[in-house]
């Protein structure tokens, strides 16, 4: 059994303590917009937030999390998809696939917290996640829309 | 679109992707949402107009599809063409997905299902485009009867009918009730718009399919949930052709959830798990016991030196010849030589192999991300033992496809054949990343000797290249090599006309194919054969320009006044990119041009080398003309994508062989480019008409050369394999 505090709800789980927060999070949360890519925190698709940290889930214990501890998935980042990161992804269309998204949105959020607004060279020290459909020019573009450094493109009209 | 009628169809003959139809059966059930399981019997409902197009009496427009989507934009595109011959009002506009057993109960009415070789829109635009007119039609002559009217007297915009003499106006969906009960006309009679005059196909709209890529909610295979459902891990010998000899399930079945520890076949063991995590420790702790074959003695060593024989061997497997080769670099004032290579690659979809079945005795299901629903459907009959009837394929947008998640469906085989000896309970099948990588079907290895010859005035008078490699239709698809020729793998070096074929005439002319295969599974990789072709052709063009003391870009200009479009888009990107205008000190140009998937594409990189051998890219044009754009904020995406695939593979791109088995495992060994290496990306379309031509794929062959052309122009070398980790780029 373990306690964890998922999107502000403490949820009672069946699992073993050496279970990663990913597969805790994917099959006893039931939470499955967090994603496996690599198991081995290379690939970012299971970035979730830990005390406000983005952290690759793949690669932390429930063991070592404490029931105090914070945990926020893609599905507890706003309501509706309403946080700026998800309104400027919306706005440029950045998902191709969409698989890896929930961990660069939970990795841009995080880096935007930090650095309300990032230089581009912050932009490639921080996102780390990788993407295979190739979808970084638009992350790029939509880090600097959500931090108010562009403005966004106007939606065509039919 | 080709119905076959009165053809049996078989479960082969699905695999092989043929033609072909049977009636008669119940229309299956559409997987949608969490659990899968809302059944919606499309057509069933006497609402449809046409098999493409639903109008819902509240105004929605339901668009079937029947292609994958795996992030490249298909879904919305074809969409857009549907409703610009609909002329319906586009934000009414919603999709369903066709599954394989609906389509295949209704004589294959949606035609082709498979999504590869970057013929998503340009196969199916003409007959969804018919379809789209179809239900105007029959709206249209639903308002016609009411209004007891001629039909040619209405106008439509943004699903209002008006009938302009009487000043009526009336919704599609106030009509449509009584359009679905109207015959069909024949598609074949409709008239197609100009796409001159189109307003909602050729515009740079918004995806239809972005909203729940952003909160989580979207439900890949990997993501399905049933009720009494198991989790299934596996593993397959690592050397490919091995045996599973013998496990040890004792060890493990008293492990924290284990349930069954089940054979699939010769080569593979699965343990079924509560949950995919406990199935996946619990087959690491497995003991196992395998027979590794013959092939445990091969490595990338001595699959170079198989090649390498064919380099120089007689004969060939396939070739493009014309004037005398031997001849004519026999009297060159100048010959140029070189020998290229280029490895095995891994596609490394984000989202590993999965799939969900579930298997009773009249039944097989299956929940899965393809490329091919009807080869997943074929695999689920075959896996079974069950009819192709008694299947059905409730198919998940992928988490990338690339071509992995084609014809060869061999995730799916393998959750059926688990599902099948448990009854009844549904069970997902998830591979490891290492999984994964370890059983691939990989980018074929190759090899290719060149050589040139220039006459005193450095012009090209001879041009020989040979090929040697494996071969994809070899390993995949073996009863389309016939006689022993495979032009497949000169993809891009063929003779006009083709879907890829050369854009340079040579007086003399010979590029051939060496048929080497290993023991290695082959197959397509996002642009397939043109990669790597590409590579060598326009790798080499340049340096046998600079032996002819030539500008790369005036060397190619000339030799290819045939070749219009090829030109066309090299003279796009060229004068987008600035050639020949100054650079920052240290950044030098590359250019490359090929033709794939019936799309003409250019590219010209910038690149500086540090002192220390580091590339760095800082801009990448290009120019494609891909004859008609459906949505052009699509297409510039997927030209952006295929920079970031292809330069993952010119940088790193790697799967090595040892003792018989992949080296590379997971993304620490087999590095991928991430956000910081990506550079910006300009794209020009030159969509020049008249002809439809893909967009997934063509660009990706340009990358590297280009990427390449430039290093050597920044460090006075050529390089001539790749990946580019592996060349010492300065002394």
């Amino acid at each position: 059994m373990a306690k964890l505090n998922v999107n502000g709800k403490t949820l009672d789980l069946k699992v073993d303590g050496d279970t990663p927060l990913l597969w805790a999070i994917r099959e006893q949360a039931g939470l499955t917009g967090t994603k496996y890519g690599c198991g081995v925190a290379q690939c970012g698709a299971c970035s979730v937030h830990l005390n406000g940290e983005v952290v690759r889930s793949c690669s932390i214990t429930v063991a070592s999390l404490k029931p105090t501890d914070k945990i926020v998935t893609i599905e507890g980042l706003a309501p509706n998809a309403s946080s700026a990161v998800q309104k400027a992804w919306a706005a440029l269309d950045v998902p191709q696939c969409g698989y890896c998204q929930s961990g660069q949105i939970m990795a841009a959020t995080a880096l935007l917290k930090k650095t309300p607004k990032p230089t581009d060279a912050d932009i490639d020290a921080a996102m780390t996640n990788i993407c295979r459909c190739g979808t970084y020019q638009r992350i790029r573009a939509a880090i600097h829309l959500a931090a108010g450094q562009i403005a966004a493109p106007a939606a065509k009209k039919v | 679109m080709a119905i076959a009628k009165n053809v049996k169809i078989s479960r082969r003959g699905l695999l092989l992707g043929s033609v072909a139809a049977s009636g008669g059966l119940a229309v299956g059930l559409r997987a949608d949402g969490q659990f899968a399981h809302a059944q919606k019997a499309i057509g069933a409902s006497g609402d449809e107009l046409g098999v493409w197009v639903v109008v819902r009496p509240n105004e929605q427009v339901v668009i079937r599809i029947a292609r994958s989507e795996m992030g490249q934009g298909t879904l919305t595109g074809l969409a857009q063409l549907v409703a610009e011959e609909l002329e319906c009002d586009w934000k009414n506009v919603t999709t369903e997905q066709i599954t394989p057993g609906q389509s295949l109960a209704r004589k294959r009415a949606w035609g082709e299902m498979g999504t590869g070789g970057s013929r998503g829109i340009r196969v199916s635009q003409e007959y969804v485009r018919q379809g789209g007119a179809v239900a105007r039609t029959m709206l249209l002559q639903a308002a016609a009867n009411q209004w007891n009217v001629p039909a040619d007297e209405l106008t439509v915009d943004k699903g209002i009918i008006t009938h302009g003499k009487s000043k009526r106006t009336i919704t599609y969906g106030k009509v449509a009730a009584a359009a679905a009960k109207l015959p069909v006309p024949d598609p074949k009679s409709m008239k197609l718009k100009d796409p001159k005059d189109w307003k909602i196909a050729g515009k740079p709209l918004r995806r239809l399919d972005t909203g729940d890529k952003l909160d989580g909610r979207k439900v890949y295979a990997i993501d399905v949930k049933l009720p009494g459902m198991l989790n299934a891990a596996i593993k397959a010998c690592p050397v490919f052709g091995g045996k599973l000899t013998a496990y040890d399930d004792a060890k493990i079945k008293d492990m924290p959830g284990v349930r069954h520890v089940v054979r699939v076949d010769a080569t593979t063991v699965a343990v079924v798990a509560d949950t995919w995590w406990q199935a996946k420790r619990a087959l690491d702790a497995l003991p196992f016991t395998w027979d590794e074959g013959a092939a445990a003695k091969a490595s990338s060593a001595t699959i170079a030196e198989t090649l390498k024989e064919g380099l120089t061997a007689e004969g060939d497997n396939g070739a493009n010849r014309n004037g005398d080769v031997a001849a004519a670099l026999k009297d060159a004032a100048k010959t140029i030589e070189a020998v290229y290579a280029t490895p095995f690659l891994a596609h490394a979809c984000m989202e590993p192999m999965n799939c969900v079945a579930k298997v009773t005795a009249d039944r097989a299901e299956v929940w899965v991300p393809t490329q091919n629903g009807e080869a997943s459907l074929a695999a689920a009959a075959e896996a079974s033992g069950l009819p192709l009837e008694k299947c059905e394929v409730y198919k998940h947008d992928l988490g990338g496809g690339f071509g992995r998640r084609g014809g060869t469906q061999d995730y799916v085989r393998q959750a059926v054949l688990i599902a099948k000896q448990i009854p009844g309970v549904p069970i997902k099948m998830i591979w490891s990343r290492e999984e994964d990588m370890t059983h691939d079907f990989y980018r074929p290895i190759s090899q290719c000797r060149m050589a040139a010859g220039l006459d005193d005035k450095g012009s090209l008078v001879a041009l020989e290249m040979r090929i040697s490699g494996q071969s994809i239709n070899a390993y995949a698809n073996p009863s389309v090599i016939k006689d022993g020729k495979d032009l497949r793998q000169l993809q891009g070096l063929t003779a006009e006309p083709s879907d890829a074929y050369i854009g340079y005439t040579v007086p003399n002319l010979s590029i051939t194919y060496a048929m080497r295969n290993s023991h290695v599974p082959v197959g397509p990789w996002r642009g397939v054969n043109t990669n790597q072709n590409a590579v060598y052709l326009e790798c080499f063009i340049d340096e046998v320009a600079k032996a002819a003391g030539k500008d790369p870009l005036e060397f190619r200009r000339a030799l290819m006044g045939k070749h219009p479009k090829h030109l066309g888009v090299l003279n796009a990107v060229a004068e987008k990119a600035g050639w020949g205008k100054p650079l920052p000190s240290g950044v030098h140009r590359g250019i490359a041009q090929f033709k794939g998937y019936g799309s003409y594409s250019a590219a010209v990189a910038e690149v500086s080398v540090s002192d220390r051998g580091k590339v760095k890219v800082h801009r990448l044009v290009f120019a494609l003309d891909s004859g008609h754009v459906v949505n052009p904020a699509q297409v510039e995406a997927q030209v952006e994508g295929s920079v970031a695939y292809g330069l993952s593979a010119a940088l790193y791109g790697e799967s090595t062989v040892k003792d018989g088995r992949i080296v590379e495992q997971n993304f620490d060994t087999y590095e991928l480019l991430r956000i910081a290496e990506m550079p910006p990306v300009e794209t020009v379309l030159v969509p020049s008409g008249g002809f439809w031509g893909g967009v997934g794929e063509p660009t990706i062959c340009v990358v590297a050369p280009a990427v390449m052309n430039a290093i050597a122009a920044a460090t006075g070398k050529p390089i001539r394999s790749l990946p580019l980790k592996n060349m010492k780029l300065r002394a």
